[in-house]
């Protein structure tokens, strides 16, 4: 048996990763040439690193294929149902910080808040017979959201990508999107309402419910001690 | 209640007992499609029953939802060839998922009874209720109910803008929202920073001197449609906050909860301060003497003013549920009056209607524990 660590794949969060790890003394280094997805993991025995879309690791950590996972904490909250009870925050990490906010046109000047945009949206639905709708891919967390608040009138549209670009093209009214800086919401003339923050998100090391466990929780407490994790006590039992 | 759900034949044969017992009150069976077009249940209920129904596409139909419930169906097949008035019974599997592990099932049978009648409304609502409790008698229920009518007439008479009052409407069945509106409306709550300082600048200037400093157009919203809301925004400002005799009797009427004989005679009591909800608790009374004809005592009947608000129900008058003892438990019987329903499907078209479903499930695993 071992311990399954799953880690995005490529890019700046990798990168991270690695370097998170690393000074902690676990080494993590992709192995072969650099389009294999292979790694390997050293400065501790029994672990093995799964090179994975940041996307998808959400998915395997529910599944139990994978026993830990980094990745975005918007990727866990938008992706699984009722997360807390699938997978454990080991820790956040520090890095890769994004803000999942709702963005409306800046010459929208009658709207700032989210109470505006619900207004707005009644309004709109009147004149133009159709719900007003917000482009997304983070479906749950923005629908979440805007039932906690009681926003009514709205519509969610899928964006996969390039949804700073929907209002522009018309196939959406507001934008519920991740951003960093700010840079390409102002390009596309578009500003986050004042209380339009729906999620701050980071990576985290997130740790699974449902892996199999068994065999594994010398390694996981071994791992634990290295990186100076306190492990929740219902996660592994004796752990 | 035991943790074990009652056998399949067992529950079907629960809904068919109640079906027996819906037809011999003259209900007409009727069947409808499992699935139903999207676009219909997501204009009613909003964007909230994508988190609750099953949604799937359909190549030619386009997105399709698992039925959520039968009521939507049911009018439009009253609403296409119905008689007048009309009762009619239904029994089959609705489906709704679950966004968390645990008892609640995501496909389960419901039986439902459904009356459409322009004569006599709270005679109908007495008939549906008394039917529910001799069906549900033997269990032993909690009976509680309630009438959203009431807080829409009390919304409809406040002296206050035509804007404030229809915002108020909006959002009867978002209590959250309702109450912040509320809040704001009748100057409890302080106004926003955000809010003040946008204020300043649409005072400051011409909205279309503001818009157009904001930055170039974009989207289908229109220069018109944000300066008619910047115009209204301002307008609001100055409109003065409700009255405090007002404000405190709708945050009164919002926590009733009584015997449904002492609710009436506490809204007749608060009626000469709050005179439009007059015909409403008009209707009330009528309702509970038609109760009291099927011999439901008013003076025990259980009345919460504001029941009802939170379901996706679209209940806009009389409403009702019966629950078991066990919490954890969802109603086994929820009903209530939609006549908006039946406005808003009928395309200008209408017809009073009331109705309510039956879990035969927990009915079956109730009758099983009593055994």
């Amino acid at each position: 048996m071992s311990l399954r660590i799953g880690v995005p794949s490529k890019g700046r969060l990798m990168e991270k990763t690695f370097g998170w790890f690393g000074a902690r003394g676990v080494t993590m280094a992709r192995t072969g040439n650099d389009r294999e997805y292979a790694g390997a993991v050293d400065g501790i025995a029994g672990v093995e690193l799964v090179l994975l879309s940041a996307g998808e690791i959400p998915r395997e950590l529910a599944a139990g294929r994978i026993h830990l996972g980094v990745t975005g904490s918007d990727l866990v909250r938008d992706k699984l149902a009722d997360w807390p009870r699938q997978v454990v925050e080991l820790a956040p990490l520090g890095f890769g910080h994004a803000d999942l906010i709702l963005a409306v046109p800046c010459c929208w000047v009658d709207v700032e808040t989210v109470d505006d945009l619900d207004a707005a949206a009644a309004a709109f639905r009147r004149s133009h017979g159709h719900r007003l709708r917000i482009a997304t891919k983070y479906h749950r967390l923005v629908r979440d959201f805007l039932t906690a608040q009681g926003v009514a009138d709205y519509q969610l549209v899928d964006s996969q990508g390039a949804t700073e670009g929907t209002v522009k093209h018309q196939t959406a009214e507001a934008i519920a999107d991740i951003t960093s800086s700010g840079e390409t919401l102002r390009a596309n003339h578009l500003k986050v309402l004042e209380d339009g923050m729906i999620h701050r998100s980071q990576a985290v090391l997130f740790a699974a419910r449902t892996a199999p466990w068994t065999g594994d929780t010398e390694t996981l407490r071994a791992l634990a001690r290295k990186l100076g994790l306190d492990l929740p006590g219902d996660l592994v039992p004796g752990a | 209640m035991t943790e074990i759900a009652p056998p399949r034949a067992a529950v079907r044969a629960e809904g068919e007992a109640l079906m027996a017992t819906f037809r011999a009150a003259g209900a007409l069976p009727v069947e409808c499609d499992m699935l139903q077009p999207a676009g219909t249940l997501l204009d009613l209920y909003g964007e909230d029953i994508r988190a609750r129904a099953y949604v799937t596409a359909d190549p030619l139909r386009g997105e399709m939802m698992l039925r959520p419930d039968f009521t939507v169906p049911v009018v439009e097949t009253h609403m296409a060839h119905g008689a007048d008035p009309a009762r009619y019974c239904y029994l089959g599997e609705v489906f709704r998922k679950q966004d968390r592990p645990g008892a609640r099932p995501s496909e389960f049978l419901q039986v439902g009874f459904e009356l459409f009648d322009r004569t006599e409304p709270q005679a109908a609502d007495a008939e549906v209720f008394a039917l529910f409790a001799q069906a549900l008698a033997p269990l032993g229920l909690r009976a509680v109910t309630g009438d959203i009518g009431i807080l829409m007439a009390a919304v409809r008479g406040l002296k206050t803008t035509e804007r404030r009052r229809a915002a108020l409407l909006r959002h009867v069945w978002r209590p959250h929202r309702f109450r912040a509106l509320l809040d704001r409306f009748s100057g409890r709550s302080a106004m926003a920073p955000a809010r003040a300082r946008l204020l300043e600048r649409l005072t400051s200037g011409s909205a279309q001197d503001l818009i157009g400093a904001a930055g170039p157009m974009i989207g289908l919203r229109s220069e018109d449609e944000i300066a008619a809301r910047a115009a209204a925004l301002v307008e609001d400002a100055a409109a003065p906050p409700l009255a405090a005799t007002e404000a405190a009797l709708l945050y009164d009427l919002l926590t009733l909860e009584a015997p449904a004989g002492a609710a009436l005679r506490h809204l007749r009591g608060i009626e000469p301060m709050l005179p439009a909800i007059a015909p409403a608790v008009d209707r009330f009374e009528a309702r509970l003497a038609a109760l009291a004809a099927h011999g439901i005592d008013p003076e025990t009947l259980p009345f919460e003013a504001g029941h009802g608000r939170s379901s996706m129900e679209y209940y806009d008058g009389f409403v009702f549920s019966f629950h078991a003892a066990n919490p954890d438990l969802p109603p086994v019987a929820t009903g209530g009056r939609y006549d908006a329903l039946t406005e808003v499907l009928g395309q200008g078209r209408s017809i009073p209607a009331v109705g309510g479903v039956i879990r035969p499930a927990l009915v079956a695993g109730l009758r099983g524990d009593a055994a």
